[in-house]
């Protein structure tokens, strides 16, 4: 492990020394200090990781769940099946609504969320922009020890009575506020709320760590300029963090009061659910859509652009060329979250909202397909003329070009207003997010993962098996996921147990059957990845400093680096990205290397 | 890895490997499109549009994918065509050493810009059509969504909702072909969203809220409502259907049911079933 040299107190004093704090007495407070409530970001960044790749697993899971159910409804469920003996093996409709609703849930916040800001925001961010640690040490260990009660709050929802939440991870009121309208809307609801506060709590701490980090513990010679697109990516995602999330926690407060304290932000006046009156009245259920979105609309970018960054980096890499546009894709990730903030109403359109107000938010939704595009073109500016390399992080940055490119292009349907009217709530849009958050995010994950590994753990992953995983992941996920653009295009609807007693959706069992198939070989091609990733943690051959011949200052750290990082005081002499710069020796100018005289006449004459 | 590096001699099966990889990226474009123009064969595309506004909805789709269809190919391609060109194991010298170039990065932000406004501006008037531009009329019929059904109530021979003549009816709705036909849209209890995919409908219901949604059936037949919005347990069997018909034949089984609501008047309760609904509320 990284922390062989971990102290049981991080002072900023203590940087830079060499030598370990003697060893002595209370072993077992040194032990909970180094690996269990450690302050150096490098533990909680892989603290963060071992966790959200198991929650992954759980996710996973409740998503074959969630597929069995559409593929053969009302079918004897493998393995599950014993849970449901009382049904005689078959899942329950009300069962079904609580496990897409906690798909999803642990999906956004317990995976994608932390293992992008959590993972790889804190491993990453001090080590490439030159510090020691983060800003606020203690902080950042207490972000990733507000994650385990949000799990076991979650977790916990299905043992109560009633069962997990089951109003979908949107948690649109009246069903999720009124007790009555729904078996899990009873304490699996409000368990919901509260593991959902934690988690907001959680990204909280960490999102004000990342910003101060970024802005004052840069290396010398570090401008804002010269960093890796990975950390521009963290900073504006902790930024859209810092300024959306407040929104949400303050309206699951208010939906957590309406429904204990008997308040109505959220319920109508008279509503009657189930024959039950509601006690309180006069609020508006489209108010919590609204502030939802507020928060998730950008927390859609949260759950993007970092993996953006992270492919950007290792594009380069692997392409042995600077990147394409640099400024440009910095502008592109501000531009994507600047507008990411005026386009929540897009997730409306048939609310209830609004039509005229609909139309400004088809506009401001158009519009930011244009960042993304530009991001797209210049990463495909990267790529030409390069000398690319396939290893197995290259293949998932480049799935993640491909895939997203997939993902960008169907959210102008939805954008559209007219035509959104058909495919709204249909499985169109659950193709769109899925090749969005799972065919870009975790292939990104993934890239990211086979790409930093020898700098987390000093071993590289097994390059074979590493492919291996990644062309069966490849091809399972498009199984899985571009067939729901065509079951979007028939108006085959989200969230239906049993669509196919409409005449409009009988005939799409069998594709729907295929789907599964596809989705079960994706959970279970996971396993070579999970091997893969023990074994080479502890016999993978052994990496050195910069086994990629990457230029970011991480690679100038002992891998895995001891506690403090750096052996040295990195000093930054240029920009991440100089590969293959002519008259160089080496094919690349790490960011620490001296300045030379070739790489002036080669800037020269680069910039005319 | 780094042995990988094409420093160290590249070699035929790298080159092999590199080929078998630009040649997987792209299938994403040939299996895509593949895809979506096998699958109306096997009547795996959008179901039949029986309105009048629909035309311009299946059409507006038709037009986007066919854009994003174009960028979707030239951009998986030119992703392919660098990936076999660019292959560390087969080309010779150095990578381009260039950061960017303004004039390309103008180039590709104002053409998409001008795409995207242009597709937004044109959505336009069809939206407005749909959903804004109500026809001037009394509504036809007042649907209430409520766990797990869809209650309907015609104005029965007043034309007016909210009469002691109005007619209830459950998950059946009949309505006039070529007729201009206005909703009133309301929920009881949570959100539920009325979806005839034939006629090209979708709007939530909303507690609390009256919602107006018109649609001009052009085609008789028998088509399914699909509630669209999560309400609870029973959502998937919140199931109902829509009878597009001739005026006349609207006219006779209005006046069917409405004798028939006449006919099964209810008794007064006993005092026992009194007591029950007291009970269930």
């Amino acid at each position: 492990m990284s922390t062989a040299t971990a102290s049981t107190t991080l002072s900023p004093d203590r940087v830079g020394q060499s030598l370990p704090p003697a060893r002595k007495a209370r072993p077992v407070s040194e032990f909970l200090s180094t690996y269990v409530f450690s302050k150096d970001h490098k533990v909680i960044g892989l603290q963060f990781l071992f966790s959200t790749l198991l929650w992954f697993l759980v996710g996973g899971l409740l998503a074959l769940a969630v597929r069995w159910q559409v593929a053969w409804p009302w079918s004897d469920v493998p393995v599950l099946g014993k849970l449901f003996a009382q049904q005689g093996g078959q899942m329950a409709p009300e069962f079904y609504t609580m496990l897409f609703t906690m798909h999803a849930t642990v999906m956004i916040f317990l995976v994608i969320i932390p293992i992008l800001a959590g993972a790889f925001g804190n491993f990453l961010i001090p080590l490439m922009i030159g510090a020691d640690d983060m800003a606020f040490p203690t902080l950042n260990m207490l972000s990733y020890w507000f994650m385990w009660p949000a799990f076991f709050a979650f977790g916990a929802s299905f043992f109560v009575e009633g069962g997990a939440a089951s109003s979908g991870w949107t948690s649109y009121p009246p069903l999720s506020t009124n007790v009555a309208s729904s078996p899990g809307a009873g304490m699996g609801q409000t368990l919901w709320l509260v593991g959902l506060t934690l988690v907001g709590v959680s990204s909280m701490l960490g999102s004000v760590n990342y910003m101060t980090t970024i802005i004052l513990m840069r290396a010398p010679g570090m401008t804002m300029f010269r960093l890796p697109m990975t950390i521009w990516a963290m900073f504006i995602t902790a930024i859209l963090q810092a300024f959306a999330l407040p929104v949400l926690t303050a309206a699951g407060f208010m939906q957590l009061t309406d429904r204990t304290l008997g308040t109505g932000f959220f319920s109508p006046e008279g509503n009657i659910v189930n024959n039950a009156m509601q006690a309180t009245g006069g609020g508006q259920p489209l108010l919590w859509q609204h502030l939802f979105w507020f928060y998730s609309h950008p927390a859609v970018y949260i759950m993007i652009l970092p993996a953006m960054g992270m492919v950007s980096d290792i594009m380069t890499t692997f392409a042995r060329k600077p990147l394409f546009g640099y400024r440009p894709m910095v502008y592109s990730i501000a531009g994507i979250a600047g507008l990411g903030f005026i386009v929540w109403g897009h997730h409306m359109f048939i609310s209830g909202m609004n039509p005229a107000l609909g139309i400004t938010f088809m506009v401001s939704t158009m519009m930011i397909a244009l960042p993304s595009a530009v991001k797209t073109f210049n990463w495909l500016g990267t790529i030409w003329g390069g000398r690319i390399q396939f290893t197995t992080a290259m293949l998932f940055a480049l799935s993640f070009v491909s895939m997203f490119i997939i993902g960008g292009l169907s959210g102008i349907f939805m954008a559209a207003t007219p035509v959104d009217i058909f495919i709204h709530d249909t499985y169109f849009i659950v193709a769109h997010f899925h090749y969005v958050l799972f065919a870009g995010t975790a292939m990104g994950v993934w890239a990211g993962i086979y790409y930093w590994f020898p700098k987390m753990f000093g071993r590289t992953m097994n390059e074979f098996w590493g492919k291996v995983h990644f062309f069966l992941t490849f091809i399972f996920l498009n199984g899985t996921f571009f067939t729901m653009h065509i079951l979007g295009a028939v108006g085959f609807p989200r969230r239906l147990a049993d669509a196919y007693h409409y005449e409009t959706f009988h005939h799409l069992q069998p594709l729907n059957a295929f789907m599964t198939y596809c989705a079960m070989g994706m959970v279970a091609t996971q396993i070579i990845f999970a091997i893969n990733f023990f074994w080479s943690m502890f016999n993978g051959p052994v990496a050195g400093r910069n086994p990629w011949n990457a230029n970011t200052l991480e690679w100038t750290a002992p891998s895995p680096p001891g506690h403090g990082n750096f052996d040295f005081q990195p000093v930054v002499y240029r920009g991440p990205y100089e590969y293959s710069v002519p008259g160089v020796e080496k094919d690349h100018l790490m960011q620490t290397d001296p300045p030379n005289a070739a790489e002036a006449a080669a800037a020269a004459a680069a910039h005319g | 890895m780094a042995n990988d590096n094409p420093s160290g001699g590249s070699s035929k099966r790298s080159r092999l490997m590199g080929i078998f990889w630009s040649l997987l990226f792209l299938a994403v474009p040939v299996l895509g499109v593949a895809v979506f123009i096998v699958a109306p064969w096997y009547d795996i595309w959008l179901p039949k549009d029986v309105s009048e506004h629909g035309k311009a909805i299946d059409g507006l789709f038709m037009f986007i994918l066919a854009l994003t269809g174009v960028v979707f190919i030239a951009t998986e391609v030119l992703l392919f065509w660098f990936l076999w060109k660019y292959d560390a194991a087969s080309a010779t010298g150095p990578a381009k050493y260039i950061h960017g170039s303004h004039a390309v990065e103008v180039i590709w932000t104002i053409i998409p810009a001008a795409t995207l406004l242009f597709l937004a501006i044109y959505q336009m008037n069809t939206w407005a059509d749909v959903k804004m531009r109500r026809p001037a009329m009394t509504p036809s019929v007042e649907v209430v969504g409520r766990q797990f059904e869809w209650r309907l109530r015609y104005p029965g021979r007043d034309g007016t909702l909210g009469t002691p003549d109005d007619l209830f009816l459950v998950n059946d709705l009949h309505v006039p072909a070529d007729e201009d036909f206005l909703v009133q849209l309301k929920s009881m209890d949570v959100l539920h969203s009325f979806f005839i995919p034939n006629l090209r409908i979708k709007q939530d219901a909303v507690p609390g809220m009256k919602i107006p949604v018109w649609f001009k059936a052009t085609e008789n037949g028998e088509y399914d409502i699909v509630c669209a919005e999560l309400c609870g347990w029973g959502h998937y069997k919140m199931k109902g259907r829509v009878t597009v018909e001739s005026r006349a034949d609207f006219e006779r089984w209005l006046e069917k049911m409405y004798s028939r609501q006449e006919a099964t008047q209810p008794e007064p309760l006993s005092a026992a079933e009194g007591a029950a609904v007291a009970l269930t509320q």
